[in-house]
């Protein structure tokens, strides 16, 4: 890191910016971009990472070394960078087809490594690019181009993969939020590890207002909750409503009725290993209980990249050797003389 | 006594041992063989596997062979051998084809009971004559009993004890050829450096071996090997999968460049992972990806983050990395992808060798997608095809497919350890501190067509690479319909260059000859002792063998078009043939193929040429 201040304008590149007017994905771009500038790490430090979709071309917009891949394997290719040059701050930017149908594997296996990259993935429930099929987070019964009598399969909940594949870092964005948003990216980027932002996202062509239910501004303040690290679980438009434990449920309660205070409400505690408590909140939907956005999981564990060099650097301690002739002459030779 | 030993004198022997898959036949053919190389003799050897595991012991399908050729003039591991160690009915009756008419096989008969023979589904009590085997010499040696009896003061188990019979074997068969114990005592010590009990029992069962040879020598008839002066230098003995792991940490030393792979355990091209896995003092940097295509992916990575960066496979992974390579081609970075051949399509035979990929390393991959292909041609020939292929990558800004094959993964010889001075400069095309000001990443060499890297962290030269098609001169992305003419020639165009970067091709044999054999990768070994032999037989026969195949080298032309008749031989239905008729109008090449999973026979393929020369 150097002790220049960034700003956004630092990291846009020259590109004129190809998404749909009212995409979801400007605003992203721009988020991300004040994200960076907060980060502080140099665009020339700084590499992004993308497979294919609407928001994979992010990386032409940003002044940073970039690489917009092929479908799915974004990932992979990340990891490759960063196993390679640990020193580089790497992003990657993928939707919710890229990273959940054919980068799926890629993507539980990056998680379950836990190498050190920023994970946006950018969920729109909808495949764009391909002009409107339905994806892995579509909703079941889901009217595409693709369903034209609705889809009969369950979706993904990305939040169950990140857990299923023992993330350490889970957080959730809206991209009508962007203070928010733009907190939460800074975050991940701080945070050692596979980093996973979903950043629910509108796609105003194919798939408008599908986030509608908890973006909408009337009702968000009361179908949302934004955690933060330390504080009550409180929300609603009079911030009185908070979260407690009811059993193994949370549940709704509001503070000054039936003799509920503040103590009473539940503290978040993103940094416990544990993942009993940030998987009940991350599977809150909006609609019994309030959308969960923020930080939702950030635990400290040692990192991929970190312990492949660890463990290069161990070894080299033990062996004496360091050119293929040495290595080669502490074997099984014999001399012709 | 040793007057009565008959003697023969030989410039060359093939010895096959051959037993249960857990009877360490391996270890003892490897042994004789580093024995043999080390006092001079060429060594070439091939290990034949079971395709299980851990069959049942005793059963055809746990037979474990290791088949070594020694002496000069040594190309392959020998079509036959003069010598069979079997170690029980399985491995007499899966080997005794592998013999010539009148070899020594040495069996342990405490191995032929009634139920040993039951298991080897032999339905009499003779297994030689049901074998039919006749003017061969079998020595029967109760190799257990006196192993057993050996080894009754030593304290280790009955288990331990048994054990130890492939070192009774290794030292007869050290007598038979006249071989210094004392080297293999070296090899064994190194071997068991953690264990000196077994060290110890294995040592005294070695020359109870030898002992056992000297003593019953007046009816076997024993060997004594031609050895030839070589260059001064250390040697080791290697196989192709190590010498390819070996040629990317040298070219990564002469680069200045880390190495990187990406891999994912495919048969029969694992052993490069597990070499370079371990080569950690050497700074490798290894991922273990979750699948092939992330073995190639991780490897682009770490390619555009300016490493060495390679990947391995066999076939089936080099099917799934196709998009991925792609990719390297479009994004124009440097890449190796080394595929060790197997028997195909599918899964086909994944222990068995096979040239079946050719056509998929050339055209394997949709649009116009030129890369580089390479093939090595010997175990030792891997270290230098793999730094070459390295080398290309490197200076060309393009993904190098690295040919080799299950016989030459496999099999090894006598290496001598290169002096990496001898070898030439790594020199990547980096960009440099002037370049700054309007660089764009697709700005490239005028002459080679070659763009210039700007590695990740440096300053000022920040850019984005991706697989849609860029603009020539902004490298922004186009669909502008003349531009990407431009780009497709361009990215062919910077591939042709590197025909001038390769060796010319050259002409094996009797120069003036009436046929041309052509081969290419890992058959050179079997052809150039057919062609050897028919010279030294009076007959007209070259040859030309290929390591690069695109580009190809650029007298081909000339030098295909001068013989009268040219046969192309490959373990494949013919395509290289058919690469080469199509890179040269009109041209009239014959055809020898073969796709049994198996390398040719020398004696097939003199008896092929020598039909072929007789024909008008």
């Amino acid at each position: 890191m150097s002790n220049i201040e960034y700003t956004a304008k630092d990291f846009k590149s020259d590109q004129y910016v190809r998404w749909c007017p009212g995409c979801g994905d400007h605003a992203v771009v721009n988020t991300l971009q004040k994200a960076m500038a907060e980060v502080g790490v140099a665009p020339h430090e700084t590499v992004v990472i993308s497979g294919i979709g609407c928001s994979s071309r992010l990386p032409y917009y940003m002044n940073t070394y970039g690489f917009h891949t092929i479908h799915g394997r974004a990932s992979a290719i990340a990891t490759g960078v960063k196993v390679a040059n640990p020193a580089l701050t790497v992003w990657q930017v993928t939707g919710d087809g890229d990273c959940l149908a054919i980068g799926g594997n890629h993507f539980i296996h990056a998680v379950r490594r836990n190498i050190d990259l920023n994970i946006m993935l950018l969920n729109n429930k909808i495949y764009g690019l391909t002009k409107g099929q339905y994806s892995p987070t579509s909703d079941k019964g889901a009217v595409t181009k693709s369903s034209p009598y609705g889809t009969v399969e369950e979706p993904f909940i990305p939040a169950e993969l990140v857990f299923g594949a023992r993330g350490n870092f889970f957080a959730r964005a809206i991209d009508v939020d962007l203070a928010t948003t733009k907190d939460i990216m800074v975050a991940a980027a701080k945070h050692k590890g596979a980093s996973v932002v979903e950043i629910l996202q509108n796609c105003v062509i194919f798939n408008d207002n599908i986030h509608k239910y908890v973006t909408d501004k009337e009702v968000r303040a009361d179908r949302t909750i934004v955690l933060k690290q330390g504080e009550k679980m409180i929300f609603g438009k009079n911030r009185d409503k908070g979260l407690v434990l009811d059993g193994m449920q949370l549940k709704v309660v509001t503070i000054g009725e039936n003799g509920v205070t503040l103590d009473d409400i539940l503290t978040h505690d993103a940094t416990t290993p544990d993942m009993f408590m940030h998987m009940r909140l991350a599977l809150m939907d909006g609609h019994s209980l309030p959308l969960a956005l923020g930080v939702i999981r950030s635990v400290e564990a040692p990192t991929y990249d970190q312990e492949v060099a660890e463990q290069i650097e161990s070894v080299k301690a033990r062996k004496k050797e360091r050119t293929l002739r040495e290595y080669l002459l502490s074997g099984d030779i014999w001399e012709v003389k | 006594m040793a007057e009565k030993t008959k003697i023969k004198e030989l410039e060359k022997v093939v010895v096959r041992f051959s037993g249960d898959s857990g009877d360490g036949m391996q270890l003892a053919g490897n042994i004789f063989s580093n024995l043999s190389a080390s006092i001079g003799n060429e060594i070439s050897t091939f290990p034949d596997y079971p395709a299980e595991i851990r069959a049942p012991q005793g059963t055809l399908s746990g037979v474990s062979g290791f088949q070594v050729h020694i002496g000069k003039g040594v190309y392959t591991p020998g079509d036959k051998a003069d010598v069979l160690v079997a170690m029980n009915p399985a491995a007499l009756k899966t080997n005794v084809k592998f013999c010539k008419p009148n070899a020594v096989i040495i069996t342990d008969e405490d191995s032929f009971t009634k139920s040993d023979l039951e298991k080897a589904a032999f339905t009499t009590d003779n297994p030689f004559e049901e074998l039919n085997i006749t003017g061969m010499q079998i020595v029967p040696v109760p190799i257990t009993t006196m192993v057993k009896a050996s080894l009754s003061d030593s304290g280790l188990d009955n288990k331990a004890v048994v054990r130890c019979k492939n070192m009774f074997a290794l030292g007869l068969v050290c007598w038979l050829f006249n071989r210094p114990i004392e080297h293999a005592a070296h090899l064994l010590k190194n071997k068991f450096a953690k264990k000196p009990a077994i060290y110890e029992a294995n040592l005294k069962v070695m020359n109870d071996g030898y002992n056992y040879g000297h003593n019953i020598h007046a009816t076997v008839s024993a060997y004594r090997i031609e050895t030839m002066p070589t260059q001064k230098g250390f040697y080791t003995d290697i196989n192709g999968n190590k010498a390819t792991a070996l040629g990317l940490i040298a070219a990564s030393e002469k680069s200045g460049l880390p190495l990187f792979l990406g891999s994912y355990p495919i048969t029969p091209a694992t052993d490069i992972l597990h070499e370079l896995a371990a080569r950690k003092e050497l700074g490798v940097k290894v991922v273990q990806a979750e699948d092939e295509i992330a073995g190639v992916c991780t490897a682009i990575g770490a390619s555009f983050a300016g490493h060495l960066a390679a990947t391995s496979t066999s076939g089936p992974g080099l099917a799934l990395k196709s998009e991925a390579i792609g990719l390297a081609v479009m994004a124009e970075l440097p890449l190796v992808v080394i595929d060790v051949q197997r028997g195909g399509p599918s899964t086909g035979l994944p222990t068995k060798t096979e040239q079946t990929d050719l056509l998929q390393a050339l055209y394997g991959r949709n649009g116009e997608c030129p890369a580089v292909v390479v093939a090595a041609s010997t175990p030792t020939n891997c270290f230098d095809m793999a730094f070459s292929a390295a080398k290309i990558a490197l200076e060309h800004m393009t993904p190098v497919i690295l040919l080799t094959d299950g016989f030459i993964a496999n099999g090894s010889s006598a290496w001598r350890i290169p002096e990496l001075e001898t070898y030439p400069e790594i020199k990547p095309n980096y960009v440099t501190e002037d370049m700054k000001e309007g660089w764009r990443p697709y700005k490239r060499n005028a002459e080679t067509s070659v763009r210039y890297w700007a590695l990740p962290g440096m300053d000022g030269f920040m850019h984005r690479l991706g697989g849609l098609e860029k603009d020539n001169v902004t490298s922004a992305i186009s669909t502008d319909p003349v531009n990407h003419q431009k780009m497709v020639d361009l990215r062919q165009a910077k591939v042709d260059y590197i025909s001038n970067c390769i060796p010319e091709l050259k002409v094996l044999g009797d120069e003036d000859a009436d046929l041309l054999v052509v081969g290419w990768g890992g058959t050179y070994g079997h052809l150039y002792s057919a062609v050897e032999e028919m010279n030294r037989n009076g007959k007209k026969v070259a040859m030309a063998h290929f390591n690069y195949i695109n580009p190809l080298p650029k007298n081909t032309e000339e030098i295909l078009r001068k013989y009268k008749k040219v046969v192309v031989c490959e373990l494949n239905k013919g395509q290289f043939a058919s690469f080469l008729r199509s890179k040269m109008h009109g041209l009239d090449v014959l055809q020898y193929n073969k796709v049994q999973a198996q390398p040719f026979m020398v004696n097939e393929l003199v008896d092929h040429f020598t039909k072929l020369m007789e024909e008008k």
